[in-house]
Formats: structure tokens, sequence, C-alpha cells
């Protein structure tokens, strides 16, 4: 599905290069190099504690790993904060759901806009003259994204009010509401049902196919990795152990015994 | 030249654009905001549209496939292509492509206008089996970009074209127009058919301007009135309400952001004049009534001391009969400030004047709840063939259990086998290449054969019983009417559908589907752990609530002397839910009980052999098209029955 379309992939855009991270003497990431291309899927999957999330924090600044760099878009850099890189255009959603849960949908969506408002606070809270205009077009540009991940009928719905599949969906339309290049998934169909996770996985589709944006996923669904990414990294204990085309991956006997054992 | 004077749809439509250009004819939520079109827009789009399906080849009598929710630019498709003298064929947006084959052929349809990726996929995936599609032409653009078919086009396109084609020839478009008469065929509404395949049935604009008229007239609408459109377009009913009627009376239809909107959407809008089967004023009250249960003990009071006296002097007040004391006016007065006005408008049926029910029998409590809150709701009684205006219910003279008298112009009259049978201009011209079909229902006096069974009691209101065919006997020589025994079950809230044998048999037994959302609501209030429908289905606490709903209606049987031997026996809660996609229902949510007695006939065995329980495995279809199976073990429970002369005693 992901191959058929005319998407058409690109450069090199984000460069992982030689990343090693450690807490303590825990050494959660050890040279681990990668590379992601323009408009493409690519997951990453391994065992738990493999160190696939931290691997995402490395990229958006969470964490600043003690050796290798990243290569964002041209840019190289060591030690990154997390709004620097939502200002590059990354964004994120996380494993465990990070909603505002008494604010309603909506308004959870427009917070995603924060980094695109122009005008100062207090002409937000006059909502007057360019303030006002300025906030009828980011609401115009949320209603895209409402309609677009098919989330109408919550519009005016507490975020905890909402079954997790729907807060999963809300907070992927958060995070397209930056307009980002770069899209970090950590886990975004983990706990959802057979019919949830089909209509995620077609929403991510349809977000890189519409928009173009690059995504990069953290899955332990292997359906749904096979399914639709591009390409596949593979981490166990904080090491690469395998890369390439969901076939490849498939077939790799490393990957094959860090997921199902080994006969010792 | 008046609105009142048009009789064609495509020339009531200019008519409005010419006398009112700037009232508002279509309203829709985009991007949550109600875009608005007035009626000279509208007739723009349309002009637009017509012409441009003319530049690809649409020609006069062509029909035009219409496939998709109820959107604006569906509706103009219909106008356009009355405007070119063709006929719009509006099909079930719900129907999986297989079902769209039959209709598809059967209308030798080349052209169709559909909503969006979903429709066009459908369309695709039977064109092995139905090539003859030469234009596939769609709202929504969403996930279509790669398609790269040349068959395929944006209604932006088409009317693009058509702006082109207009220029070039100036008088084509009015010239079209002109040519149409009220007596060509205006649409084709294709039954769902209980038994055998759909016919299409060809209505003409005189017909459902005569009808629509008719019912404007009947309950006063004019062009201040709003109404939502929600329902199927490919039903008899929206295409009365939602198109007929508001180009006849020239109101503003609002179609709703989403199927999963209409309740928020119906709040924003307030309609007027409503349309809803029993089961959508059903699922309203479930809704309310499950909140209700969680509100604070004061509120729950208050609803429960003056929904009492609602249901005392409500429906009086509403009709503005005599007899109600001034202190219950009070109270009701009262009442209408602390409850049945914020209920109305959480409902969104604070506007409402006029309010119709049809399609199904309605349970009498809800029929009482709606109208003893304030809300006008009536019954009324029609069919595709009679462009669903035969019987209405007239403001002050409605009445629980019959469908009204019969509507201005319409004769009625009942057969000796007590079909009812129906004559007026609302009629439909033929069943679309199915002159056998059409000189079997219609008969030479020109009377349409509606296939119910029914009677005119002494006010001259008809009352509908049953479909004549499925009136059958019991081995006894007692009546068996299923449906009337299915509808009192399916009053209960906790019962979604029934199904009743009967016929050439000793007894009655039935199937019964709870209904999902009541039954688990009432089983979590009891702590009851459950994992899924066929876990609930089976539990024996579920079983008890059911027997007593059978049991009540046996008592109810039991004092009507023509129907007291038919109370239900046996019956038994089925382990799966009845879905039109395991074709168990019509789309229009009927039960097929052929098709049903045939698929389940180990348990109506079991069910006569006064067995326990029974095995069975079911083939089911899921909504994305793959196929599972169901397995349970179901049990058989006997109810009670009552003799006539025993209740006597114990009253």
């Amino acid at each position: 599905m992901a191959n058929g379309s005319a998407r058409h992939i690109g450069d090199v855009m984000l460069k992982v290069d030689g990343i090693s991270l450690s807490f303590g003497g825990v050494k959660a990431l050890t040279d681990v190099s990668f590379s992601v291309r323009e408009h493409e899927i690519l997951a990453i999957i391994g065992p738990n504690g493999a160190g696939k999330s931290s691997m995402l924090n490395c990229i958006n600044g969470v964490y600043h790993p003690q050796q290798g760099s990243i290569t964002f878009r041209g840019e190289t850099r060591t030690q990154m904060r997390p709004h620097q890189a939502a200002r590059q255009g990354m964004a994120r959603t996380f494993q465990n759901i990070a909603l505002f849960k008494g604010m309603t949908v909506l308004d959870n969506i427009m917070t995603g806009r924060n980094l695109k408002m122009r005008t100062n606070f207090l002409l937000q809270a006059l909502y007057w003259g360019p303030a006002q205009r300025e906030e009828l077009a980011h609401r115009r540009k949320v209603e895209e994204i409402i309609d677009f991940l098919q989330i109408q009928h919550i519009r005016k719905t507490p975020v905890g009010r909402l079954p997790y599949g729907l807060q999963k969906r809300v907070e992927l339309a958060r995070a397209l509401a930056a307009e980002p290049t770069m899209l970090l998934l950590d886990e975004p169909m983990a706990g959802m049902n057979v019919e949830e996770k089909q209509d995620m996985c077609r929403f991510v589709l349809d977000v890189n196919d519409e928009f173009g944006t690059t995504i990069i996923l953290i899955e332990h669904d292997m359906g749904v990795v096979m399914d639709i990414s591009d390409r596949v990294v593979v981490l166990d204990y904080g090491k690469k152990i395998g890369e390439g085309t969901p076939d490849e991956v498939r077939a790799n006997k490393a990957v094959i015994d860090a997921y199902l054992g080994v006969a010792h | 030249m008046t609105p009142a004077d048009a009789d064609t749809f495509p020339g009531l439509l200019l008519e409005h654009a010419r006398s009112r250009p700037d009232r508002p004819a279509v309203r829709e939520k985009d991007f949550g905001i109600w875009q608005t079109w007035s009626w000279s827009q509208a007739a723009r789009e349309v002009r637009a549209l017509a012409c441009g399906l003319a530049a690809m080849g649409f020609r006069r009598g062509d029909n035009l496939a219409i496939i998709g929710d109820n959107r604006p630019r569906l509706y103009w498709a219909m106008a356009a292509a009355q405007c070119l003298g063709g006929v719009p064929v509006p099909l079930y947006q719900d129907a999986i492509a297989d079902e769209m084959v039959y209709v598809l052929d059967n209308a030798e349809i080349r052209f169709a206008v559909v909503e969006d990726q979903e429709q066009v996929d459908k369309l695709l995936e039977v064109r092995d089996r139905y090539p003859g599609v030469e234009h596939i032409i769609y709202d929504d653009p969403r996930g279509l970009r790669h398609y790269e078919q040349d068959f395929i086009s944006s209604y932006e396109e088409v009317q693009g074209l058509g702006r082109v084609h207009d220029e070039e020839h100036p008088e084509f478009f009015m010239g079209e127009v002109e040519v149409g008469r009220p007596d060509d065929v205006a649409i084709m509404l294709y039954t769902s058919g209980t038994t055998g395949k759909p016919k299409g049935v060809c209505q003409t604009h005189e017909s459902l301007i005569f009808a629509a008229r008719g019912g404007c007239g009947f309950d006063q609408l004019g062009p201040e009135d709003e109404v939502l459109s929600y329902l199927p377009m490919a039903w008899v009913g929206d295409n009365l309400f939602s198109y007929a009627q508001a180009l006849v009376a020239g109101f503003t239809i609002n179609c709703p952001e989403s199927a999963e909107t209409v309740m928020i959407d119906m709040r924003e809008i307030g309609p007027t004049f409503f349309f809803a089967p029993p089961r959508i004023f059903e699922n309203l009250l479930t809704q309310v009534m499950i909140r209700m249960e969680d509100a604070s003990a004061l509120k729950r009071a208050l609803f429960r001391y003056f929904m009492e006296v609602a249901r005392r002097c409500g429906a009086e007040i509403l009709d503005r009969k005599g007899g109600v004391g001034a202190g219950d006016r009070l109270l009701y007065a009262l009442g209408e400030l602390f409850i049945y006005g914020p209920l109305r408008n959480v409902l969104g049926m604070s506007r409402i004047r006029v309010a119709y029910t049809a399609g199904a029998a309605i349970g009498p409590d809800l029929f009482r709840f709606y109208r003893s809150i304030g809300v006008n709701l009536k019954q009324l009684y029609g069919a595709t063939e009679t462009c669903a205006y035969v019987c209405l219910q007239p403001d002050g003279g409605v009445k629980l259990d019959t469908v009204g008298k019969a509507a201005p112009g319409v004769e009625v009259r009942i057969a000796g086998n007590g079909e009812v049978l129906v004559r007026s201009t609302a009629m439909l011209k033929e069943y679309y290449k199915r002159p056998d079909a059409t000189a079997e229902s219609i008969d030479g006096e020109g009377y349409f054969h509606t296939g119910d069974a029914g009677f005119f009691d002494k006010d001259g209101h008809l009352k509908i019983i049953d479909r004549a065919k499925d009136v059958g006997q019991l081995r006894g020589g007692g009546m068996f009417a299923p449906n009337y025994i299915e509808n009192k079950l399916k009053f209960f809230q906790y019962i979604r559908e029934a199904v009743a044998f009967g016929h050439d048999r000793d007894e009655v037994c039935a199937f019964i589907n709870i209904d999902l959302a009541a039954v688990g609501n009432w089983a979590e209030r009891r702590g009851l752990p459950y994992s899924g429908y066929v876990d609930l289905a089976g539990k024996p606490e579920v079983y008890g609530l059911i027997q007593e709903c059978v049991e009540k209606v046996n008592a109810e049987l039991a004092q009507d002397p023509a129907l007291s031997h038919s109370q239900v026996h046996r019956f038994l809660v089925l382990h799966k839910e009845l879905d039109p996609d395991d074709d168990e229902l019509t789309r229009t949510r009927k039960v097929r009980r052929g098709f049903i007695a045939e698929k389940y006939r180990v348990l109506i065995d079991a069910l006569y052999a006064g067995r326990q329980s029974q095995r069975i495995e079911t083939q089911v279809k899921f909504e994305d098209g793959r196929t599972g199976v169901v397995k349970a073990d179901v049990q058989i429970r006997e109810a009670r029955t009552f003799a006539p002369d025993q209740l006597r005693k114990a009253g």
C-alpha cells in the first residue's frame, strides 16, 4: 500500500551517526547509526528495553547522547532541546498519552499551533485585532486536521472522557497541528483493538501520503510494521542488529533470534 | 409564475432561485462551520453540473447513480440529472459492493456521482461484474489523488466542463429544462426487497410533487422551516422530506457534518420539521435515561416527579384538549421550565413543530414520552410506491396504535383479505423493466396493493397489523401475526430485535436479540461482568430479564381474544446480533424472517423439540468485509403463558 502511491522518496533528511547513550552504568544505546529519507516511513522495532524510546528521545532532544551526532536537514548538533526540535519541524506523540485531559479535543489540538502563533499572549487574551484574525486562521487549520482524522463528532468533548483509541488519534492530531516535516510516533497503536489499529494505520499512511510527512514510528505489532513501513531498523540491547525493507528484516537471522529466542 | 405553479423539480428550483434568490436553500457543516448556499447559488451549482454531465455524454433518459451520505452536492446531482431529463438513482451508501452490482446492472448505470474514495473503490471493485460505468464523479477528493483512471473525475472538473459548455451553448440548459414534463420519471428508488431482488420504483415529478404539496399543506410547512437531512438518500422518506418538500415549500435543508455528528448538528440547527424512524427516537430516549441514572439524586427526583406530571397531562396539553385541572397545568408549566424545555433542548427538539415517525411500529411508552414533553410526534404510513404518502395523523388527532387518516387526495380501501389498497396521484408509474410486477401490484381500478394487512377503526383511522403475506395461521386455526408480536417485544428497551415463528405450528416461539447498550448498562449496574455480546446474551440473569419481558407480552396478548393463542411459549436469546451485512435484516432494518428461519433451522428445531440448549456455529461478516465464525451454546427457556380467564380471575 505504502509503496503503491506516487509519493517520491527524497534525500536523506535525518542522519543518526554513532549514537551512544548511557544512564550511569546502564548503556541504553551503543553506537547506533541510521538515516531517514524524506517522505519515508521508518519503523524502529525491538524487544522491550531495546532502546527504542531512548532513540526517539535523542532525536528530538529530550536526551543528550554522550557520543555521536544527529544531522537533521543539514544541521548537525550534539546538544539540542525539544523546543528547538519542534521549531525545526519535528512533532511527536507519546507512548503514554500526554494530552490535557480536562480540555476539549479542539483546545488540545489548538495547543499544537502554539509555535505558529505570532501575536503576543496579551492580545490573544483580549482576542482582539490581529490576534482574532490569527486565531481564526489557526482554527481553520485545526478544523482541516479534525476533518482529516475524522474526529468531528468529538470536537467539543473533553479528552478525558474519550476511549483510549480516540485519545491516541487526538494526540496525532495535535502533533499534526504543528505542520511537522517529521513526525515521531511512539507506539501509536499500543493497546488498541484490531479495528482501531486499522484506522490508525490508514491515518498514518494518509498523513504520509497527503502531507508528505516523514514518519519514524516505534511499534510492537509486527503486522502493522511490515504493512506500513518502507524501512525497518531493529534494535536489541541498545545495538542496531538489522536494517532494511520489511522483507529483508523478516529474513534476517539476528532479528529472528532476538525476537523468537535462540536454542542454546 | 410562482413555485406553486411549477410542475417539475427543475422548474421549482429555478423558480425559487428567481423569486427568492438570497434565501438559504442548503446548509452543510464543514470545517466546523455551517456553510450556506442560497437558492440562486444552488441553481448555479446545478446548472454547471448538468451542463458538465451533458458535455460528458449524459443524455435524456439516462440513469444517474448517486451514492453517499447526505451532501449538498449529491442533492444537486439529483437536480442536475432531472434538468437533463435523466433519472437519479440513489443507492444505499452503506451497501457492500456486491449488493450494488444488481442495481447498477438493472438500471444500466453509465454515470455515477459519489461522495468519496470509499464509494469509488466499491464501483472499481465490481467493474469486472458490471463494466458499464463510464464516468465516476466524486465529491471529496481525499485519498483519490493517485487514481489515474481517466473515467474518474472530480465534481469541480465536471462543473468546469459544464461552465465552458454553458458559455458555448447558452440556450442548452433552459432548453433541456423546458422539455421536461410532469409525467417524466423524476427518480428511481430501489425497494429494499424483503423477498427477491430489489425493484426500481419509478416516480414521476407529478406524483412526488403531489405528495409533497399534500404533506406541506397538511402540516403548514413553509419557507421558514428547517429540516435535518440525515436519512439515506436512497430511501423514499428522505426524497420526500429533504428534496420534494424542500423544493415545494422552499425550506432549508441542513446536511450534518458526518454520520456520527448527527445529534450534535441537530442541536445546533434545531429543526422545525423532523422525521426519524422509531429506532432513532428510541436511541435518543435510551441515552437520556442512561445519563439520567448518572445524575444527582435531586435531579433524578425532579425528573421522575415531572415526568409523572407529563405522563398525566402532557399529551392532553399538547393537543389543547380540555379536562386538565388548573393544578396540573401549573405543575406542567413548572416542569416545562425545569425539565421538558431543557430536555427538548438537549435532544435538539426545541423548535420542532411537527415530527413524524414511520417505517416500524413505535412503542407506546416511547411515543407517549415525546408527546408528553411537548414534541408533536405523529405517525404516518406510506411506501416507496406511494411516495411515503398514504395516511397522516392530524394535529390533535393522534392515536398510539393507528397511522391516522387518509392523506388529502388519497383513497384507501381494505380488500376482502384485509390488505390495504391505495389510489392517488402520488403513486409509482411502474417498476423499472418489470411490467409483470407492475401489473401484479396495481389492479384494474388503479389501486396499489400495499401488501400490508390492516383495518379502519371506528374513527376512520387506519390500523396496520402486519404484512399481509406474513399473517399466518397456527395449527389450531388461530391468526398468527408475527410482526405484531415482534413489535410488542421490541417495545422493551432491552430487546433490539425479535423474530417470531408459529405459522403451521402448534404454538409460537421466538428469537430475541438483546440491545447491547441497554442490557450492558443494566448488567454494569448489577456488577455483572461480561466480555461482549455473545457472553452477555448467554447469561442466565439476562435470560431472566428477557423472560419477564416475554411474559408481559404474553399477558397483553391474552387480553385480546383474537390473539391470545399466539402467546410466546419458548424463546431463546440469539448468540449474534442480526445484521444487514449478513442478509438477516434489510438495509432499513426489517427482519427477513424466511432467511433467518432457514439459516437458524437448528435453533428452530430445538425450540419446537423442547430442548434445553443447542450448539450452533454461524458465519458472520465483519464491517471490513472479512468473515468469521461465531460459536455458542444457545439456551432455550420456557415462558409462562396466560389463559384469558385466568387473568380475569387475577384481576
